[in-house]
C-alpha cells in the first residue's frame, strides 16, 4: 500500500510568522497584497496555491510563500504595518515541509497525530496546530487526498521517519476511506 | 483423554491442517483453532503448574477469563511469556513452552509444596518472612525467586513494531456478540459515527454455540447478515480481534488490536493501539461463567460447562468420554445435550437445586440422568480427573455414591463482564435472582458534562435471554447515538428466542456443610492457589474489607485479575463476615480488561524512532568527521571531535588548547534566539532579566540573567537590542522553548495588555563560534564586513557579509578569547563550516565540542546553568550582584530575593578551588566541617559544582560553592571522596586564567 500512500520533503518554502492586530484594516490589506484573499478564518488556510496564509492563534499567522520572495514579502508586509505593533519573522529555514498524500493519508497521519481528520471536523484548508509522534507539527488540508505538514528543521529526519514507518506498514486501518 | 472428534468445528477449516509445537513436541491443528482447542485435541490436558504449590493445571475456560493456560509462545525476539492460550490462535510454526515447572510440566519437584499447604496458609508470606531477618536474603528470597514468577522474561529485543491509532467516533461498541451487533446496527442505522471491536476473531458471541434463533434465522445466519450490513455502511468501522482495553475520562477508550499475532508469516505491525475519542461508549461485553468452589474443583479436567461446550461446538474437541455435569442452573444442561449429541457420554447431571426448567426435560428425554439437590462432594485423580463422589448439596460430604468420568463441567450461573463500565466509575447493583452484580444504570460513569457516557448492553447488562440481549443492545445503541447528538431513525430490534428457565440457586461452596478438609480443597484462585479456606481464615484474623483480604490472600491478583475468582471469593468472605454480598461490594476494576503489550503502549516509539533526535544544520559534519555525541535534552551536540586513535579526552585536551592558542570552532546552532519586540519590549525584558535591558543600545550586547518568581536562576545569555523596539535574546539551549513558554506565559496572564510580540527563531539560523588569537584573521580572510575591534568592539554586534554568506556577527566571548559567533540562515550553515573550516586550515582551525567549551568557560569562572545552578542558587550566591539591577522598581525574582532566607549572610557561595595536589576534585563533592549534625552526619561546608581538567594550566581546576567562601581566599578545605581517600583545597578566585580579561578584548 506503500505507493498509494506517498510521503514526500518537500523543498525549503518561504514562511513568515506574521503577528499582530488580524482585525486591522492594515492587516487586511497587507495579507491580500500576499495572498490575494482576506485573513483566513480560525483554523484555515486562504490564498492561492503559491501564497497563503495560515491562521495559526489569535495574533499570528503563518505566510508561506516562494522562498525566493521572503525579502520582498517581509519589506512589503513592513511597509504596510508601519506605525501598528506587529511582529516578522523570516522562518523559512527553522521548518521542513512534507506532504503526505493518497487515498488514505488520512490514516497515515491518524497514526501519530490526535487530531480528528473526519470530513466535518477538518474539511479542505483547515489548519492544527498538533503533534507528530513526539514533536510539534502544524498541519493543513490541501484536497481530499493530501495534507502538508510543518515541523521543526531539526526534527526533520525523526518526522519523515515517523511518517515513512506509517505510511508504510499494511495493512491499512481503513478507518477513514 | 481429550481427542479431536470426526465432526463438528464451526469455527476451524479442517482442509487447512497446521503444525505447531508445544514443549518440543510436534502437533497437529487446523486453522480457526485456539492454542487451547488444538493442545486439548491433541490430548494436552496439562498445560502449567500452580503459583503456590506447584499444582498441575489443566484448561478451564476457552476466552479471556482462563487463568491455567499460560505459555512462553515464540522464540528469540518473539518470545513472550503469560501468553494465553484460550485467546492465542494456532498459526502454522506456532511454537510454545509451558511455564513454572522444574524440571517438567510431568514431573515438578516444587509440588512437594502441595503436601506443605497446611504450613502455607493465608498470608504466609507476611506472617513467615518478617523474622528472622537474615532468613529473608540467604532462605526466602532466592527460594521465591526459583518459585515465583509464571514465564521467563524475554532476553532479545523485541523484533516487531507497533502503532497507534487515534479515532474520533460518535459511539463506540465494545463486543461483537448480538447484543453488540445489535447495538452498533441501531447506532449505524441513526447516522452515527460508530467503531464497533470485537476480542476474538468471530462474531456474535455465545449466541451460535447456543443454539440462539434470531428473526428466524440460526443465530450464525443473522450473525453474518448483521455484520454485512454494518460493513456496507459507510459510517461505521467494524473490527476484529480488537479488544477494548479500558474506557477513561471524556470518552477516552483504549482498544487492542492484535494484528499479526494468528499469522506465521508476520509483517509489519504486531499490534495496533486504539485511541478513541467517543462521545458514547456501549460496552457489549458478555458475561462469564462461574466455577463451583467442590473439593478438587482445580484438578485438570474440571472445566467450565460453558467452555466444554464451547470446545465441542467451535473446534470439534473432546475434552473427554464422560461428561459429569455440575450447576446450579439450567444453561448448563446445554453441555450436557451438546456432548450426548456429539456421542459422547454424560453419567449424570448433579443440580444442586430440587429442579430445573425445560432444558432438563430435554436431557432427560436424551436418557441422562440427573441428580437433584446433590453435590459434589470431591474429584477423584491428581493429574487428570478419574471420577466424582456425590453426595447431598444440604449435607456436609458423606458420599453418596462415585461416579466414573473424565471430565467434570462446572457452572455456577454467569456474572456480566462489568469492567469496562467500572473503569472510570460506573457503580453496581447485586442481583439477587442472579447471584451476580451487574451495572446500575442509575450510575454511570459521568462525562465532563455531568452526564453518563457508557452504556451497558446485552448480558453485560444483566439481560439473560437472546431476546432481551438484542432488544436492550438496540435500545443502548439508539440511546447512544441520540445521547451523541445523533437524530436519524435507529430501526427496529432483531427478535430473538427466549426459551424458559428455572431459577438459578446461590451456591458458594459445594456441599454447603462442607467441613475444614474439603474446604481446603475447594480453589477459588486456580493461578494463585487461594481456597475457600484461605479466605476464611482472613476473615477469622480480622480482615473485613475485600481488597485487604484480596492482598492478603492474593486472590485475583494473578495475570487473570480474578475473572473466575472474585465473585466467588467475595461470597465466601461475606458469608465468614456474615454479612450480605453487596456490604462486601467488589474490589476495584482497573484497566487493561486483559494485560495488553508494552509495545502497543510505545506505539511507533521504538528503535531509531524511539525519541526525536534534534540536529543542528551542522550535524552530518560532526558524524564524518569524528563528533563524539552527548545528549543537550533532545539534540545531540559534539562533546569533542576525536581525531585518529585519540581518547576523547586526548581530543578534549587538544580542542582546549587550540582555541586559546589558535582558532576554534564551536557548533552553538543550539542556543536559544527569540525576537521581542513592541513598544513595551524593553519595559517588559526590564521585568524578564534582574539587570536592565531597555536601556541597552541599538547594536550592543548585554549578558543578563533571568530568576523565577522565587529569586532561584533559571536561564542566561546575552541580549542584543536590534532596534527601537526590538531585542534579540539568546538563551540556554535546554531554555530555548522552556524561556519561550515563560515570556508568553506572563505576557498573555500578567501583562496581557502591554504590546509585546515574542518569536522563537532559534532553529532559523545556524550559528558558529569563531574562538581564539586567529579569530578575526579568518574572518578578514574571507572578507566582506570590517569585523575589526573599531568597527566591531567587543559586547557589540553588525549585519553583513562573510565570505559571500549574509550574517549577523556577535562579538561576544563565552571562553575568554577573541571571540565572534556568527549567525547564518540555517540552509546555509553546512557549507558556511566548510567554508570556515577550509580557509581556517592556515590559522590551526580546529572545531571544539562541548566540553572543551566547559573548561574553557570554566577556567575564566563563567557559571553554567545546571552547573552553578540546580534550582535552589541565586545570582548573588554567584558573585552575580553586579548583574542585578538596583535602579529597578521589580523584575521577577526581586521580592523573592529579599526574603530572610536569600539575604542570609550563612548562604554558601561560589569560589575557585585548586586541588593542593594538582588532582581533578570529584564533581559533587561536598566539603566537610567540624562536627555532626542532627542526624549523625558530618557536618558540610560546601560542595563542588564544576570540575575539570585545565589543559591550559595543566592541573584541575574546580568551582564551588562555600559558606563564606569568598572570604575565606587561600583557606584549605577538605573533600572526602568515594573511595575513603580525600582532596585537599585551596579556596581560590574562581578567575583561572587571564584575570584581566585581556584577551577577549583585542
Amino acid at each position: 500500500m506503500s505507493d498509494m500512500n506517498k510521503v514526500a520533503r518537500l523543498d525549503i518554502r518561504g514562511m513568515i510568522t506574521l503577528r499582530g492586530d488580524l482585525a486591522s484594516a492594515k492587516m487586511k490589506k497587507a495579507v491580500k497584497a500576499v495572498t490575494g484573499k482576506a485573513v483566513p478564518d480560525v483554523g484555515r488556510r486562504s490564498g492561492g496555491d503559491d501564497s497563503f496564509a495560515l491562521w495559526m492563534s489569535p495574533d499570528e499567522l503563518l505566510l508561506m510563500v516562494p522562498y525566493d520572495t521572503v525579502p520582498n514579502t517581509i519589506a512589503q508586509i513592513g511597509k504596510a504595518l508601519a506605525g501598528a505593533h506587529h511582529l516578522i519573522a523570516d522562518v523559512s529555514d527553522a521548518r521542513a515541509v512534507f506532504s503526505v498524500s493518497g487515498r488514505n493519508a488520512r490514516d497515515v497521519i491518524a497514526k501519530v497525530c490526535p487530531a480528528d481528520l473526519s470530513d466535518d471536523a477538518f474539511p479542505i484548508d483547515m489548519v492544527r496546530r498538533s503533534r507528530l509522534a513526539q514533536v510539534p507539527a502544524a498541519f493543513f488540508r490541501v484536497d481530499a487526498n493530501t495534507f502538508e505538514l510543518v515541523c521543526f528543521l531539526s526534527v526533520a529526519d525523526y518526522a519523515h521517519g515517523v511518517l515513512q514507518r506509517s505510511a508504510s506498514h499494511a495493512p491499512v486501518v481503513g478507518f477513514y476511506s | 483423554m481429550s481427542t479431536r472428534l470426526t465432526t463438528g468445528g464451526r469455527l476451524l477449516n479442517r482442509e487447512q491442517p497446521l503444525n505447531f509445537t508445544f514443549n518440543g513436541k510436534t502437533m497437529r491443528g487446523f486453522e480457526g483453532d485456539t492454542l487451547a482447542s488444538a493442545l486439548l485435541a491433541n490430548d494436552q490436558m496439562l498445560v502449567g503448574r500452580s503459583f503456590k504449590y506447584h499444582r498441575p493445571r489443566g484448561i478451564v475456560a476457552s476466552g479471556a477469563e482462563e487463568p491455567n493456560g499460560l505459555v512462553n509462545l515464540g522464540v528469540d525476539g518473539h518470545f513472550e511469556p503469560n501468553q494465553r492460550v484460550t485467546t492465542q490462535e494456532v498459526f502454522d510454526g506456532l511454537k510454545a513452552t509451558s511455564q513454572n515447572h522444574w524440571p517438567s510440566l510431568e514431573f515438578d519437584v516444587g509440588a512437594v509444596n502441595a503436601k506443605l499447604s497446611r504450613f502455607m496458609p493465608a498470608g504466609f508470606y507476611y506472617k513467615m518472612f518478617i523474622h528472622p531477618r537474615p532468613l529473608w536474603k540467604h532462605v526466602y528470597e532466592p527460594l521465591i525467586r526459583h518459585a515465583a514468577g509464571l514465564g521467563k522474561a524475554p532476553k532479545d529485543r523485541d523484533a516487531d513494531v507497533y502503532e497507534h491509532f487515534y479515532a474520533h467516533v460518535d459511539v463506540m461498541v465494545v463486543g461483537g456478540g448480538i447484543a453488540g451487533l445489535s447495538a452498533a446496527l441501531a447506532a449505524g442505522r441513526s447516522g452515527a459515527r460508530v467503531l464497533l471491536v470485537e476480542q476474538t476473531a468471530h462474531w456474535g458471541g455465545r449466541a451460535p454455540v447456543d443454539g440462539a434463533q434470531i428473526d428466524g434465522l440460526d443465530a450464525d445466519a443473522w450473525v453474518k447478515n448483521a455484520l454485512q450490513a454494518l460493513e456496507s455502511m459507510s459510517n461505521v468501522t467494524v473490527v476484529a480481534r480488537c479488544m477494548g482495553a479500558g474506557v477513561y475520562d471524556h470518552g477516552y477508550a483504549l482498544a487492542y488490536e492484535r494484528l499479526t499475532d494468528h499469522l506465521s508469516g508476520k509483517d509489519g505491525p504486531r499490534h495496533r493501539l486504539w485511541r478513541i475519542r467517543a462521545k458514547q461508549i456501549v460496552t457489549a461485553t458478555g458475561a462469564i461463567e462461574r466455577p463451583i468452589s467442590f473439593a478438587g474443583n482445580d484438578i485438570p479436567g474440571v472445566m467450565l460447562a460453558s467452555a466444554v461446550r464451547d470446545y465441542a461446538v467451535n473446534f470439534g474437541a473432546s475434552i473427554g468420554d464422560r461428561t459429569v455435569v455440575v450447576t446450579n442452573n439450567d444453561d448448563a444442561y446445554r453441555t450436557a445435550i451438546t456432548m450426548v449429541e456429539a456421542g459422547l457420554a454424560v453419567p449424570a447431571i448433579i443440580d444442586a437445586r430440587t429442579s430445573a426448567g425445560p432444558l432438563a426435560e430435554a436431557a432427560a428425554g436424551l436418557g441422562i440422568r440427573i441428580l437433584f439437590g446433590k453435590a459434589i462432594s470431591s474429584v477423584k485423580g491428581g493429574k487428570r480427573v478419574e471420577g466424582v463422589t456425590i453426595c447431598s448439596q444440604a449435607g456436609e460430604g458423606a458420599v453418596l455414591e462415585e461416579i466414573s468420568c473424565d471430565v467434570v463441567a462446572m457452572s455456577g450461573g454467569w456474572s456480566p463482564v462489568v469492567h469496562l463500565w467500572s473503569h472510570c466509575g460506573g457503580k453496581l447493583i447485586w442481583d439477587e435472582g442472579q447471584s451476580h452484580f451487574r451495572p446500575d444504570p442509575s450510575r454511570p460513569p459521568l462525562g465532563a458534562d455531568g452526564a453518563g457516557f457508557v452504556i451497558t448492553a446485552g448480558i453485560a447488562h444483566g439481560e439473560m435471554s437472546t431476546r432481551d440481549c438484542l432488544v436492550q443492545g438496540h435500545d443502548a445503541g439508539a440511546a447512544a447515538a441520540n445521547a451523541a447528538g445523533i437524530t436519524g431513525k435507529a430501526g427496529k430490534a432483531a427478535m430473538g428466542d427466549a426459551p424458559g428457565e428455572a431459577p438459578m440457586l446461590a451456591v458458594w461452596i459445594m456441599p454447603q456443610g462442607a467441613g475444614y478438609k474439603l474446604r481446603s480443597k475447594m480453589w477459588l484462585d486456580f493461578q494463585n492457589d487461594v481456597k475457600v479456606s484461605d479466605v476464611q481464615l482472613a476473615a477469622q484474623e480480622g480482615y473485613e474489607s475485600v481488597e485487604h483480604t484480596k492482598r492478603y490472600t492474593t486472590i485475583g491478583m494473578a495475570t487473570d485479575q480474578g475473572k473466575l475468582s472474585n465473585i466467588n471469593g467475595l461470597a465466601v468472605l461475606s458469608d465468614a463476615l456474615g454479612q450480605a454480598i453487596p456490604a462486601t461490594g467488589t474490589t476495584t476494576f482497573r484497566p487493561p480488561y486483559t494485560p495488553i503489550s508494552l509495545g502497543s503502549i510505545g506505539g511507533e516509539a521504538s528503535r531509531d524512532l524511539f525519541q526525536p533526535l534534534r540536529k543542528t544544520p551542522m550535524h552530518q559534519w560532526g558524524e564524518d568527521n569524528g563528533a563524539d555525541w552527548e545528549p543537550v535534552g533532545q539534540w545531540r551536540r559534539a562533546y569533542a571531535y576525536v581525531q585518529g586513535d585519540e581518547s576523547v579526552e586526548d581530543a578534549v585536551n587538544r580542542e582546549v588548547k587550540n582555541t586559546r592558542e589558535a582558532l576554534g570552532l564551536l557548533d552553538a546552532s543550539t542556543l536559544g534566539k527569540l525576537i521581542v519586540k513592541g513598544p513595551d519590549a524593553g519595559k517588559f525584558l526590564d521585568m524578564m532579566y534582574t539587570n536592565m535591558m531597555s536601556n541597552l543600545a541599538v547594536g550592543k550586547c548585554r549578558y543578563g540573567l533571568m530568576c523565577g518568581e522565587q529569586g532561584f536562576l533559571m536561564d542566561d545569555g546575552v541580549v542584543a537590542r536590534i532596534d527601537e523596539d526590538t531585542w534579540l535574546c539568546h538563551t540556554t539551549t535546554g531554555g530555548a522553548e522552556v524561556i519561550h513558554a515563560h515570556m508568553e506565559e506572563w505576557l498573555q496572564t500578567e501583562w496581557w495588555d502591554w504590546n509585546v510580540y515574542v518569536a522563537n527563531v532559534t532553529e532559523q539560523y545556524a550559528q558558529v563560534a569563531v574562538v581564539g588569537p586567529n579569530s578575526r584573521k579568518l574572518l578578514e580572510r574571507l572578507g566582506g564586513m570590517d569585523v575589526s575591534a573599531e568597527a566591531l568592539p567587543f559586547m557589540t554586534w553588525a549585519d553583513g557579509v562573510i565570505g559571500g554568506y549574509g550574517c549577523r556577527a556577535y562579538r561576544i566571548s563565552f571562553s575568554g578569547e577573541l571571540s565572534y559567533e556568527i549567525a547564518i540562515k540555517a540552509s546555509e550553515g553546512a557549507a558556511f563550516w566548510d567554508m570556515l573550516m577550509e580557509a581556517g586550515a592556515e590559522f590551526g582551525a580546529m572545531p571544539y565540542g562541548t566540553e572543551c567549551l566547559h573548561v574553557l568557560r570554566a577556567e575564566k569562572g563563567f557559571i553554567m546553568i545546571g552547573d552553578e545552578t540546580d534550582g535552589t542558587v541565586i545570582p548573588q550566591d554567584l558573585g552575580l550582584s553586579w548583574a542585578i539591577s538596583k535602579k529597578k522598581n521589580d523584575f521577577l525574582g526581586k521580592r523573592g530575593q529579599l526574603r530572610s532566607n536569600m539575604v542570609d549572610p550563612d548562604r554558601w557561595k561560589l569560589v575557585g578551588l585548586e586541588s593542593v595536589d594538582g588532582s581533578v576534585i570529584p564533581d559533587g563533592a561536598y566539603a566537610v566541617a567540624n562536627g555532626t549534625n542532627a542526624n549523625g552526619q558530618r557536618n558540610t561546608q560546601g560542595r563542588i559544582t564544576s570540575t575539570y581538567y585545565s589543559a591550559n594550566l595543566e592541573r584541575g581546576i574546580a568551582m564551588g560553592l562555600v559558606h563564606n567562601g569568598p572570604d575565606r581566599m587561600g583557606e584549605v578545605i577538605t573533600f572526602p571522596k568515594i573511595d575513603g581517600t580525600e582532596v585537599q583545597a585551596k579556596i581560590v578566585n574562581a578567575v583561572f586564567y587571564d584575570p584581566a580579561g585581556e584577551k577577549a578584548n583585542v
